[in-house]
């Protein structure tokens, strides 16, 4: 009964877009140590064919996609300049999307507080999926898996920075795409 | 633009690997069938710990980890489990914390010496203490695994990566990377994956 009710809320979920979906009912109600997205967290949660699609939008709009954690303390770091460089250059046409890689065990607990303290305005997206040999090379080939990293894209332009930024290094990258 | 970038790709290795990126480190290190460097560092036991060490080796699992990462924290059982399994059919497992205690205290001498009792470490964890080890190998986050096998030349690499495709969930692994790797090497037979990625920690430097 539990494990209906669990299921009932996890096809909810599927039901509402490209959400984290698994292949198989049967595995699901057998797994019973699934962390099963809720109501709590108030992000979409995407396994890598969910998140593909918000790589490679189409359109006027310069896309900045970081890939952050709250646990990597050089995401942390460099958050502020990310959040100061979308408010100045939103009229732009840029958008933000923090992909975090946060931990399932962690959402409920510091992701969610740490979006609302920081009072984050770049759209937070939650990118869980644990077959990352599989994912790391679609996002940039020579990527190695290291966070903070970032991915600025427009129609015309797509570079992949595996490291982290400065306010001013961000500004200059980012000039490229909206200049 | 696909296309481009897979034909591209072999030659943007080899000028990011002499140039670098935007003058960050680029993948330097070591690749697949190099040599890698012995090195001597401390062991929470005190002792001074070498791959020259163990004579009867036929290889090791040299694992850049830590106490603070929370994806080495994932790994810590199925690093101990390689230990059990490996050590005594000549791989042991060598874990080196390439973390600077300074920036990162969770990592220091003493809380390894405490997270290793805790959890009854079977292998050396090791300190690379003046963080010169980890730059040499390439090591570029934690947990990041380097098989080497001994032969007459040196110790040498044979497989660089993750531990295997699923941290959240040792029961959902589907592809046992370092440990396929290890039986490949150990009944001579052709490593089939070589190189693998991960989200992990980044190094603290």
């Amino acid at each position: 009964m539990k494990y209906l009710s669990v299921f009932t809320l996890l096809m909810l979920f599927v039901a509402c877009g490209s959400k984290k979906e698994k292949e198989n009912t049967e595995e699901l109600l057998t797994e019973t140590k699934v962390e099963v997205p809720n109501s709590n967290i108030p992000f979409p949660i995407y396994d890598f064919d969910g998140l593909e699609p918000l790589l490679k939008k189409e359109g006027d709009k310069t896309y900045i996609i970081n890939f952050w954690a709250t646990w990597c303390k050089p995401c942390i770091e460099e958050m502020p300049y990310f959040e100061r460089t979308y408010q100045e250059q939103k009229a732009s046409g840029v958008e933000m999307i923090l992909v975090s890689l946060d931990m399932p065990s962690m959402w409920e607990k510091r992701l969610v507080p740490f979006v609302k303290k920081n009072d984050l305005k770049g759209e937070v997206v939650i990118l869980d999926d644990p077959k990352m040999n599989d994912w790391i090379p679609k996002i940039d080939t020579d990527w190695q898996g290291g966070i903070p990293a970032t991915l600025i894209y427009n129609k015309d332009r797509r570079t992949f920075y595996p490291h982290g930024f400065t306010y001013e290094e961000l500004n200059n990258e980012l000039n490229k795409f909206i200049n | 633009m696909k296309t481009l970038k897979s034909i591209g790709f072999a030659l943007l290795l080899t000028v990011f690997s002499s140039f670098g990126v935007n003058d960050y480190p680029a993948a330097t290190g070591y690749g697949i069938g190099d040599i890698a460097a012995d090195f001597s560092l401390k062991n929470i036991d005190g002792e001074m710990v070498s791959l020259l060490d163990f004579n009867t080796a036929k290889g090791f699992l040299v694992i850049f980890t830590c106490n603070t990462c929370p994806y080495s924290v994932a790994y810590e059982d199925r690093i101990i489990a390689l230990d059990a399994k490996y050590k005594s059919l000549g791989v042991p497992v060598i874990a080196i914390n390439p973390n600077n205690p300074d920036i990162q205290p969770g990592d220091s001498f003493d809380a390894m010496r405490v997270r290793a009792k805790e959890k009854e470490f079977s292998f050396p964890y090791l300190l690379d203490d003046g963080q010169e080890v980890y730059p040499q190998y390439g090591a570029q986050r934690t947990p990041h695994v380097f098989l080497l096998e001994k032969n007459e030349t040196g110790n040498m690499v044979r497989y660089i990566g993750a531990i295997d495709d699923n941290y959240q969930d040792a029961s959902q692994v589907e592809d046992k990377y370092v440990e396929d790797a290890v039986d490949a090497m150990l009944s001579g037979t052709e490593i089939e994956v070589t190189l693998t990625k991960a989200i992990g920690c980044g190094i603290k430097a």
